[in-house]
């Protein structure tokens, strides 16, 4: 990508009204949000029950995701910050309701109530600090914690993302487990500049088979679509990120203020050139209540 | 604004204890007809906070939905389409969406209510 959007101007004022009305008349950009906007329901691997489900389109802007969700049967709830972007999925008759908001300053949706929600190309922009009084953390805080109270249990959040680089995608991914999801990264065509796209696959609740990321597509050539058969594991390309890693415990265990330690730190500062007192047998002992 | 996405939304200021539900001042409603699914409606009568749903209701002047229910009630098709109405057909176009606890005023225009924060309020 020559130019970023993301560094253009903040998305209220770079999807205004021209581009709002460039982006949803381009065929290719239509053509194109639809198949991110499907790839990303098969991610949702919603239950094949036939019940139409509520799912939030964060960064709904024109309604073009929007439209996957409808014509899936879905209800869906679309926020997006940029006036102009709503005014054409007005236009466009979205089926979905419409709030403008800003996800960084919290959804302000109530526990439990959502079975899903996707993100097509918007997630990126909370990473960028367009105000002064902007922080991207506190930002990335507020969406991932406000998200993962108003999903139900077993729900999941599938963002399609453009992220600068390895360490945005870092960012946003930390904050979503720090909020309490699981879960992974599914890169499409890895090796094809031009078709490669990223998934943030998240998931609220248990670890189960149904919460191991999906297959990728485009390590062999093949779409893949039933990921209860993840035991193929050859061609995934994802990192699965676990919050009941067993790391986390013995690392609390880690004895900080030993002797040892403290005879490790020493040698360090003589090595520095530090003048260090003599080790000797009161070093590191343990002293009277008193200290 | 359905009354569906009315029910799941809460005042999002900072320091608000209980931002649900939003109080709704009318402008203009409009009726729009939307396909009954009796599953759907079903799926979701358990993640409504009924008594919100029925305050609304009244408020964009649809009284027709009985104060209490009962998860049995979901049987009978004549309650089911009274249910229907009122979450999925029943659309704020103007109006104002009220925080119980601040006060303070979210418009409504064209149908998309405006939650965003000012500065001090995040």
């Amino acid at each position: 990508m020559t130019s970023r959007p993301e560094l253009k101007a903040p998305p209220e004022v770079f999807y205004n009204d021209e581009e709002a009305r460039k982006y949803t008349s381009s065929s290719r950009i239509i053509e194109i949000q639809a198949q991110l906007s499907e790839r990303a329901l098969e991610l949702l691997a919603l239950p094949d029950d036939g019940v139409p489900k509520l799912l939030l389109d964060i960064g709904c802007g024109s309604g073009l995701s929007g439209e996957t969700l409808t014509e899936s049967g879905h209800q869906w709830i679309g926020f997006d910050i940029s006036p102009s972007m709503l005014d054409v999925a007005l236009e466009r008759e979205a089926e979905g309701d419409l709030i403008l908001g800003d996800m960084g300053q919290g959804l302000g949706v109530r526990p439990g109530v959502i079975d899903g929600a996707i993100s097509i190309s918007a997630v990126q922009w909370l990473c960028n600090a367009d105000k002064s009084c902007h922080e991207p953390r506190k930002r990335l805080k507020s969406f991932f914690e406000s998200l993962y109270r108003c999903l139900a249990r077993g729900a999941r959040a599938v963002f399609q993302v453009y992220p600068e680089n390895l360490a945005q995608r870092e960012l946003i991914l930390g904050y979503a487990m720090r909020a309490g999801f699981a879960g992974g990264v599914v890169v499409d065509f890895p090796h094809s500049t031009k078709r490669r796209k990223e998934y943030l696959v998240l998931t609220c609740g248990p670890p189960s088979l149904s919460s191991a990321t999906p297959k990728a597509k485009g390590e062999d050539e093949e779409s893949c679509s039933d990921e209860e058969s993840s035991g193929d594991e050859e061609n995934q390309t994802v990192s699965i990120s676990d919050r009941h890693r067993p790391r986390k415990k013995q690392k609390l265990n880690k004895k900080v203020k030993g002797r040892e330690w403290v005879l490790r730190k020493k040698e360090q500062m003589r090595r520095k050139g530090n003048a260090v007192p003599l080790d000797t047998k009161y070093t590191a002992r343990k002293r009277k209540a008193g200290f | 604004m359905r009354l569906l996405t009315h029910n799941m939304l809460s005042s999002n200021i900072k320091g608000v204890t209980n931002g649900f539900p939003l109080r709704i001042e009318v402008e203009k409603v409009v009726e729009k007809s939307v396909d009954f699914n009796p599953d759907f409606l079903k799926n979701m009568f358990a993640k409504i906070e009924y008594k919100a749903l029925v305050e609304a209701s009244r408020i964009m002047g649809y009284a027709e939905l009985p104060d209490h229910a009962e998860p049995s009630m979901l049987e009978s098709d004549d309650f089911l389409r009274k249910f229907h109405h009122a979450l999925m057909e029943l659309h704020l176009e103007e109006g104002t969406l009220v925080c119980p606890e601040t006060g303070r005023r979210f418009p409504v225009n064209k149908g998309v209510p405006n939650m965003l924060l000012h500065e001090d309020e995040v």
